[in-house]
């Protein structure tokens, strides 16, 4: 049984222009212990699909499946509070943008030991003992300094650490990352995938690494989906993505590399759908 | 070049407090207005001791006496005394208590329901949102004046009375600018991250989002509180806020109206309070922008 089953996925948004579809039936399924990721470039749907299936969709969307569940539980039948015990607890989620995710107006520590209390019941000593312990798991030093500093006092890796800490304080089965580490330069991003790829192997939770950076997905998944225009393209496990993609737009995707381009042209993934060039590239 | 800087330990995050003086204490007109309004807290707190006589205590051997600097003056009363013998002095004093009593539940009031109702309105928009504007905007076409007045013609006069209408018509200002800044903190990513941790609907709108309305809305307060005291004097003169003998500031420029030839000071002094107290909150008000806009803000 798959930890996170979704099948026929669709999102649609109630726009001025009329209906669009950002995602259409996509089918998803993550195992315990595995490394998923999620390729496409902006507005493929990939961060829609994940935010539909936590509930966190605006009003103005429409979203249908055939199944969604999780460890076997159908997340579409349940109510919201029932979810909402759920989601947060054995479902995290970790966001683009490190410092905007925090809350400018509390200090680190009150905002961990808020997901502490709520999902665990953890107050007072018990709960800073904690929130120090997930701090040091995370690599930050000083910890319980960094507990009284307030999210603008801390640079951009800080509060994805932070970001990390709150999503893993609760021991969740599954974490999505939602490009983690675009906000970041390129030093810290690496550090933060090594810690992301550390802390699934040690804990042994499900990860889904939504990202557009193809760097990422090699160093990090698994398995991996490859999303194009809201449609799932090609799912392979990483080594046979790379090195046997199967759909044009993988193909297309994976050659878009400054070192192919021709003359000061860069190739773009459009090139290589709509004007093939046999021979040329692999 | 020998310099003996010793590696900086990284420095301690500023307290909140100590950040916000930091950036107060830049704008010298704020700190100034700052100093004035803590001498009329002090003067409306200890009035009873610091005013030389009780504010209706009628001295009959000494009507409109001017101020001490005048020859005709009385040595007893130093800023003069009142048609009816009472010492200005003293009066202006206990005035300031009804000044700043007046301000502070005005903008209590105007608070709380503004707020409430912005919160509401910018948090579940829809048709809240709605119903909740579109009275505010009817509020807001009256001319602010005219419909205290007619609140208190309908309540009747009294400086209860008449501070409950100038809450009402204070009220818009802060229930539109709450609405404005919720909508725009309700898709911030923190938002969605606290939502995903499971709070609910009153959590999120009174721990997650109002906290980061309020720089505005402490600035708004500021403003409203220097309004209410103006519009409480408004009041007041027109007769239908305080009614003699209080010592409301704008009270007793009514009172004394008809000698603004004959005794300039009666009418002079409770104008100046009125003017130095405003002019006060405002620079504070003006200090406060500075110093919790987070765009003017480099840290």
């Amino acid at each position: 049984m798959s930890l996170l089953e979704i099948r026929n996925l669709s999102v649609a948004f109630d726009t001025s222009m009329g209906l669009f579809k950002a995602v259409d039936g996509i089918d998803i399924a993550v195992e315990a212990r595995e490394v998923l990721a999620i390729v496409g470039e902006s507005g493929s749907g990939k961060s829609v699909a994940m935010l539909a299936t936590m509930g966190l969709l605006p009003d103005s969307a429409t979203v249908t499946a055939d199944r969604m569940s999780f460890e076997g539980r159908d997340l579409l039948a349940m109510s919201g509070s029932q979810k909402r015990r759920i989601i947060g607890k054995e479902i995290a989620m970790i966001f683009q943008e490190p410092i905007a995710s925090l809350n400018p107006c509390f200090t680190v520590g009150f905002q961990i030991g808020e997901v502490l209390h709520q999902h665990l019941g953890l107050t007072g000593r018990a709960a800073r003992q904690r929130s120090i312990e997930l701090l040091e798991l995370v690599g930050i030093r000083d910890a319980a300094d960094k507990l009284g500093a307030f999210p603008h006092q801390m640079s951009g890796g800080q509060c994805q650490r932070v970001m990390i800490a709150m999503a893993i304080s609760c021991n969740p089965k599954l974490l999505i990352a939602d490009e983690p580490t675009t906000a970041l330069d390129v030093t810290i991003q690496k550090q933060i995938l090594d810690l992301l790829v550390q802390l699934q192997a040690e804990t042994g939770m499900g990860l889904i690494m939504i990202t557009h950076d193809m760097g990422v997905v090699a160093e990090t998944a698994d398995r991996v989906i490859v999303q194009y225009q809201g449609h799932k393209m090609e799912e392979a496990d990483v080594l046979s993505l790379f090195e046997n993609p199967q759909s044009n737009y993988t193909r297309a995707l994976l050659s878009a590399l400054p070192e192919n381009a021709v003359g000061d042209r860069l190739p773009t993934v459009s090139d290589m759908l709509f004007e093939p060039a046999p021979g040329v590239r692999p | 070049m020998a310099t003996t800087t010793d590696s900086a330990a990284p420095a301690k995050p500023a307290s909140a407090l100590g950040e916000f003086w930091y950036y107060f204490s830049v704008n010298r007109g704020a700190v100034v207005g700052l100093t004035v309004f803590v001498v009329l807290l002090i003067f409306a707190a200890f009035a009873p001791v610091l005013a030389p006589y009780a504010p209706d205590a009628q001295f009959r051997d000494a009507l409109l006496k001017p101020p001490i600097w005048d020859a005709a003056a009385d040595p007893r009363f130093i800023l003069g005394t009142d048609p009816v013998g009472r010492d200005m002095l003293s009066r202006l004093i206990h005035g300031a208590r009804f000044s700043l009593f007046i301000g502070f539940f005005v903008v209590l009031g105007a608070l709380i329901v503004g707020v409430t109702l912005g919160v509401l309105a910018g948090y579940f928009r829809g048709w809240v949102d709605v119903v909740v504007m579109r009275v505010m905007d009817i509020i807001l076409a009256f001319p602010p004046l005219l419909l205290a007045l007619v609140l208190v013609a309908i309540l009747g006069p009294g400086l209860f009375n008449a501070m409950i209408a100038i809450a009402l018509v204070l009220q818009p200002h802060f229930a539109r600018l709450v609405r404005a800044a919720v909508m725009a903190e309700k898709n911030r990513e923190y938002v969605t991250a606290a939502k995903l941790s499971g709070a609910g609907h009153f959590r999120l709108m009174l721990v997650t989002i109002l906290p980061n309305c309020l720089g505005p809305l402490i600035v708004q307060a500021t403003l409203s509180f220097s309004n209410a005291i103006l519009e409480a004097a408004a009041l007041g003169f027109l007769g239908m806020g305080a009614q003699p003998p209080t010592p409301e500031w704008g009270t007793m420029l009514a009172t004394a109206r008809e000698f603004i030839i004959k005794a300039p000071w009666v009418v002079t002094f409770p104008g100046l309070a009125i003017l130095v107290t405003v002019l006060a909150i405002n620079l504070i008000g003006d200090g406060l922008r500075d110093a919790l806009d987070p765009k003017l803000k480099r840290s």
